[in-house]
């Protein structure tokens, strides 16, 4: 089933449209990715299913029924644009946060206690966050964002601006939640920072969704069909051997007689054929396929819109 | 309701443990109550005994008039009294006039050689009040039913006499400012500041959470209105809890000066009292006794403080929500305080205005000026002040009612405006807004 659904949503600004009829489906215990470019439109998107405004046109469901107030104590955001009161304690801060999400003051601290036990951060209790680090305040946004156990969580840009350590705490963390049932939708411009955590995702350019699916349809559509080959022996026995059927992109000398390259199938051919074209002339090391990265893919499919539409 | 109480609590919570409030409030009644003592100490050093001649050709009061020991003296004269004569004989420091305009227009004449304090106008005033009252009373009191005659009757007999205080060589009015308008001006004066202060609170709140980049975190749990709204009202309680504290604070600290520094100025009567009334003499008649003193009947006759307490209430409230939520459009509309300044103008200038019209009032409560800016919201909070401790004259009454519901349609639409204006100005960010820009955001849908 799909957690959350969004059907034709358009929103318009006074000077431009952010959003124009974007369709989005989002399935239960999945990790969705919402990609795209600065400016394409998925925080518009995003602040339409966190209410913070309203779509124009077009409806949101959440579990089928369509999006309202209630739902959102089932709704974990962490924006972009991210802060706290400097001047707050960040127990009091933490515990005021999560009665706003609607839950009971009791249940807040018990929560709040095991996730500052879980984050070794149980001594700031009564520290205020202008005392803490850029890190230690990340690190109480987080735990702000998913204390009420949300059914989904949203996370604009969520690595952008987290040190290393805590990007793995937060990447562990979240696929633990994962695993436990709750739906991640990432919203980023910096692809390779999810690609290999998304089940699904969803391209945003310019305001429309120009591709969307699961990761492993999408990886399939756009193989590239390019290997990356090494050897050892002789770089023209190699090039030979290619022939008829293969098509040589790339070469580097990696050692004298040890050589790196990339090779394209042609045809119908598969790495079977490539293998036995190669094994006869040089002394195989690895055969590898080329996966093409999100931003990749990207590319290729905003370029081939562009030519499309002249 | 629930998410916006504990907005409001957030609100109020923080800003009353903020050690600049906790001094404010201790600050604040200590300063008012040093001054006020001051005052006191100095006007009651300057005047000495005042000899008033009561010049009563009617021989309507005769030897009525209560002395006050070292204070005021009073002496009788039924036959004509030229000002001339007055100024030429050195016995008489003062000269009280009661004649036929006295019982017709409740108005008599005080004349003086030099201004006498306040507190003695006032005294002499007061006494002249129960004395015409007691007179009244004689004459009225003649048939038998005497209980439905104070119920029907007794409101009309008691009366405020307004007494024209002039100097005796010049024929000028002395400038004896009307005591309850400066009592309303107090009022005014306090309303002005709190809109000021805790408007601007406002403002700097919604600058913060816009700066900190928390408000979008916050809305995603309540709608913008609620925010702006437990805002506002969360700091508007942190202002009658201000408010409150000062009065109570001010009240306490007057009656310990009052004891340690004015210790005669519990007159004879006024402890007879108490100890009539702890020794069993009914408190009605308890009452009675205490009406006659001077205190008494400035703070609990002349001025209706339920009434001022409540239309201080009533404006306070109204006036600092319509404010407080033009503030808090402001506040989302810009990115930093240093931005505020071309807003801030259209916003202040009205207040400002209001605050010198009620200073206005005081002298002429009758001009047009007052009267507009009495029912115009932005400015009436303050100028509505002076005139409802004045008093409306019969028939009149309709204009506060008209004042009061102008101020309810004003703050409403002003919230309304103020909402769009907020909901759409905290999550735009490093954008110079023109007032084009902020008309715009007004029509832009949720």
């Amino acid at each position: 089933m799909d957690i959350l659904r969004a059907e034709n949503i358009v929103k318009r600004y006074r000077n431009h449209t952010a959003l124009s009829g974007v369709n989005i489906a989002v399935p239960e215990g999945s990790i969705f990715g919402l990609l795209g470019p600065n400016g394409a439109g998925k925080t518009s998107l995003i602040r339409i299913i966190n209410q913070i405004t309203g779509p124009d046109e077009g409806t949101v469901y959440f579990r089928d029924e369509k999006l309202s107030p209630h739902h959102l104590s089932n709704i974990g955001y962490l924006p972009e644009e991210r802060g706290l009161y400097k001047k707050m304690k960040v127990g009091e801060q933490s515990l005021y946060l999560a009665r706003l999400k609607g839950m009971s003051k009791q249940e807040a601290t018990r929560q709040l206690q095991i996730w500052f036990e879980k984050f070794e951060i149980s001594g700031w209790w009564n520290k205020k966050i202008e005392d803490l680090s850029k890190g230690m305040a990340q690190k109480v946004q987080f735990i702000t964002t998913v204390m009420h156990q949300p059914k989904l969580l949203i996370l604009d840009e969520p690595f952008s601006g987290f040190d290393p350590i805590n990007a793995d705490l937060i990447k562990k963390e979240i696929l633990r939640m994962k695993e436990n049932g709750t739906t991640i939708i990432f919203s980023t411009h910096n692809m390779g920072s999810v690609e290999e955590m998304c089940d699904e995702i969803a391209l945003i350019n310019n305001s429309k969704v120009i591709l969307d699916g699961k990761m492993s349809d999408i990886r399939k559509r756009f193989r590239s069909q390019v290997y990356e080959v090494e050897f050892n022996g002789n770089m023209i026995a190699f090039a030979n051997a290619l022939w008829a059927g293969f098509e040589l992109l790339e070469r580097e000398q990696v050692e004298p007689n040890h050589f790196r390259s990339r090779v394209k199938l042609l045809g119908n051919n598969t790495t079977n054929n490539l293998l036995s074209a190669l094994i006869p002339h040089v002394e195989i090391r690895s055969v590898r396929e080329i996966i093409p990265s999100m931003n990749d893919i990207f590319i290729e499919v905003v370029q081939s819109q562009n030519q499309n539409h002249g | 309701m629930g998410k916006i109480g504990l907005i409001i609590g957030r609100e109020y919570l923080t800003r009353v443990r903020k050690p600049s409030f906790i001094i404010m409030t201790l600050l604040g009644p200590i300063l008012i109550g040093v001054f006020l003592t001051l005052t006191i100490w100095l006007t009651i050093g300057e005047s000495g005994s005042q000899k008033v001649l009561v010049v009563d050709e009617l021989g309507l009061t005769h030897q009525v008039f209560k002395d006050k020991p070292n204070v005021v003296e009073f002496d009788y004269r039924t036959t004509h009294l030229e000002a001339k004569e007055f100024l030429e004989g050195d016995q008489y420091d003062l000269a009280l006039y009661i004649n036929k305009n006295t019982i017709n227009g409740d108005k008599a004449l005080l004349l003086y050689k030099k201004i006498p304090s306040l507190s003695i106008q006032s005294y002499i005033n007061s006494e002249l009040d129960a004395v015409m009252e007691s007179y009244r009373l004689m004459k009225a009191n003649t048939g038998p039913e005497v209980q439905k005659f104070i119920n029907e009757e007794y409101p009309k007999i008691k009366r405020h006499i307004e007494l024209e205080t002039k100097n005796a060589e010049s024929g000028e009015k002395a400038k004896t400012k009307h005591y309850a308008a400066v009592v309303g001006y107090v009022f005014a004066l306090l309303i002005y500041m709190f809109i000021f202060l805790y408007g601007v609170q406002v403002m700097r709140g919604v600058i913060e959470e816009k700066t900190n980049r928390i408000v979008e975190i916050i809305i995603s749990s309540v709608k913008p209105f609620e925010l702006m709204l437990g805002k506002i009202i969360g700091i508007a309680m942190v202002g009658l809890t201000q408010f409150i504290l000062w009065v109570l604070l001010t009240g306490l600290i007057l009656i310990l000066a009052q004891s340690l520094f004015f210790p005669d100025f519990y007159d004879a009567a006024n402890q007879a009292n108490f100890t009539q009334v702890a020794n069993g003499i009914s408190p009605e008649q308890a009452a009675i006794n205490f009406e006659s003193n001077e205190i008494y009947d400035l703070i609990f006759i002349r001025i209706n403080w339920a009434l001022m307490l409540f239309m201080f209430l009533f404006y306070f409230i109204g006036g600092y929500l319509m404010y407080s939520a033009l503030f808090a459009a402001i506040g989302a509309a810009v990115d930093s305080e240093s931005d505020t300044q071309q807003f801030m103008m259209p916003i202040t200038i009205p207040l400002v205005f209001g605050f010198i019209v009620a200073q206005m009032a005081i002298e002429n409560p009758e001009s047009n000026a007052v009267f507009w800016s009495s029912m115009i919201p932005f400015t009436s909070p303050v100028v509505m002040m002076v005139r409802v401790a004045m008093g409306f004259e019969p028939g009149t009454i309709w204009q506060l009612y008209l004042s009061m519901a102008l101020l309810v349609a004003g703050f409403i639409t002003c919230t309304w405006i103020a909402g769009k204006i907020y909901r759409t100005g905290i999550l735009m960010y490093g954008k110079k807004v023109s007032y084009k820009e902020l008309f715009k955001w007004m029509f832009y849908k949720g």
